[in-house]
């Protein structure tokens, strides 16, 4: 279970989360929405604690990780996968070493398990045979798969995922939200998406954040939030941009 | 372009001085705490130290032998010739094989270790190791600093030996067989205690370019112009560092080892 209490960051004097307050519970798979650049990303990195707040708490399962340290969050952070929007796979490393590099570090397994459960992992993403490709040899929506692997071959019980479909088509980004939705129901992990693809959203979450100015603006399951009379939100889950009047009168 | 506000560059500096430090700190107690991956270490050294021979061989050779040539010039005329290998030796072992070998390796090393992660930090794979519960100090920074505090000393050694071996070469040209005693009076006025000192400075000097570019490149900031300015930084800073400890180690050394 995480909850987010009064949290806030600034960056360069700009506040990007202002009081947020977020609670989500074990299994649940949450997203959360808002516009680019309104701090999605930056709420997603406190959860597991690569960014420090100024102020509030962090708690993973009742332990508050904001006044950890480095070596203290190793500990908590051995209950998370994430999956960057970059992938950020090693790129010195084929496919099997980024994917095996958190049991090899553990050194808890011998190398024929790790083998056999980087393997094992390909195949949950739907890449075999892939194992010793460089990342700069796959595209995009590759990439994006063998983070998730990465994120997943340890088996975390809280998974995080920053705009995973984000810059991939509409194909691809359909396997990859499959994938998301399968690979939270076969492990039973707890899945928190950072999206501002709405159909993504729609078929994630089982509820939605949204965030707006640095605030939770709204929250609820997929189909209050889609349903929302607010204007605010029925223009962004709508994709309706707010008409610039003095702009159009200008002209 | 507005000046910038020397408050706020006293501060920026001031605080980039703590974090180093404190990276320092750490760095120092995971490498004696923790132990670094084997075959990480080994391919720094190899990066490090071996792909760096070319550079330090030439530079050391080159160096004696200049120091030689001008070395004789000066002496020829009080007609102390043979005294000039001895200046040679002398000045190889303590001053300048350290200082062009740690220059030299600060440019080329320093440079691929602060753009490496640099790169790195910008393309998050950093923040991906401390996801996947690993210390970006552990994994990075400990092998990188073990390896050029190994590398360091090694290729001063092989800096100070070329650069003797060409000084002896060019004494030979000048003085034929009275280059013998030329030798005979480098292993005379050569003390164990000049090259025990540069092979400290080559230490330190070691972990002056590994602290210096790993903080560089884990700092580094976004994108293609912030890798740009950490190597950069990272060359520059490594360098003067060394000059500066090099004045005052030899104060210190000096007085300690004679």
């Amino acid at each position: 279970m995480i909850e987010v209490r009064n949290l806030q960051k600034s960056f360069g004097g700009h506040r990007v989360l202002d009081h947020v307050n977020m609670r989500i519970d074990a299994g649940e798979s949450v997203v959360i929405i808002g516009r680019s650049g309104g701090g999605k990303s930056v709420l997603l990195k406190h959860l597991i604690g690569l960014l420090h707040p100024e102020h509030g708490e962090v708690l993973v399962d009742g332990q508050n990780i904001v006044p950890m340290n480095e070596r203290e969050l190793i500990e908590v952070r051995r209950k998370f996968g994430m999956l960057f929007q970059g992938a950020a796979l090693f790129d010195s490393m084929t496919v099997a070493e980024n994917i095996a590099f958190a049991l090899r570090r553990q050194r808890k397994c011998s190398e024929a398990d790790v083998q056999a459960t980087v393997t094992e992992a390909l195949e949950l993403v739907e890449l075999p045979g892939t194992e010793n490709k460089h990342p700069s040899e796959l595209s995009g929506g590759m990439r994006k798969r063998v983070g998730l692997a990465r994120a997943i071959v340890y088996r975390p019980q809280i998974l995080l995922y920053d705009e995973p479909t984000t810059g991939l088509d509409p194909v691809i980004s359909d396997s990859i939200d499959k994938l998301i939705i399968s690979i939270g129901q076969k492990l039973n992990v707890t899945s928190v998406v950072v999206t501002h693809d709405m159909r993504s959203a729609r078929r994630i979450g089982q509820r939605i954040f949204m965030l707006y100015h640095g605030k939770i603006y709204a929250e609820g399951t997929p189909e209050e939030i889609f349903a929302s009379q607010d204007p605010i939100v029925h223009h962004f889950v709508n994709g309706i941009a707010e008409p610039r009047q003095h702009l159009l009168d200008d002209i | 372009m507005r000046a910038p506000d020397p408050a706020r560059v006293a501060r920026d500096w001031l605080r980039g001085l703590g974090e180093f430090t404190l990276l320092t700190r750490e760095a120092f107690v995971s490498l004696f705490k923790r132990r670094p991956e084997f075959k990480d270490v080994i391919y720094q050294l190899y990066f490090i130290g071996v792909k760096s021979q070319s550079v330090v061989l030439i530079t050391g050779a080159f160096t004696g032998m200049v120091l030689a040539a001008q070395t004789y010039y000066q002496f020829h005329r009080v007609r102390m010739d043979t005294a000039t290998l001895a200046v040679v030796g002398v000045g190889m072992c303590s001053e300048l094989g350290p200082v062009l070998c740690g220059l030299m390796v600060a440019g080329r090393v320093g440079a691929a270790l602060a753009a490496e992660l640099g790169t790195m930090r910008v393309t998050e794979q950093i923040d991906a190791l401390r996801t996947l519960a690993t210390h970006p100090v552990d994994y990075l920074i400990v092998p990188r600093l073990m390896s050029t505090i190994l590398a360091l000393p090694l290729l001063t050694i092989e800096s100070v030996a070329v650069g003797i071996l060409g000084g002896y070469g060019l004494c030979r040209m000048y003085l034929g067989d009275y280059a013998t005693y030329a030798w005979d009076n480098m292993t005379k006025y050569t003390n164990v205690s000049d090259l025990i000192t540069g092979l400290i400075k080559s230490v330190i000097f070691g972990a002056i370019i590994a602290m210096v570019s790993c903080y560089k490149g884990m700092t580094c900031g976004e994108g293609a112009v912030g890798v740009g300015r950490a190597t950069t930084e990272a060359v520059v800073f490594s360098s003067i560092a060394i000059l500066i400890s090099n004045f005052f180690l030899t104060l210190v050394l000096t007085r300690l080892l004679s």
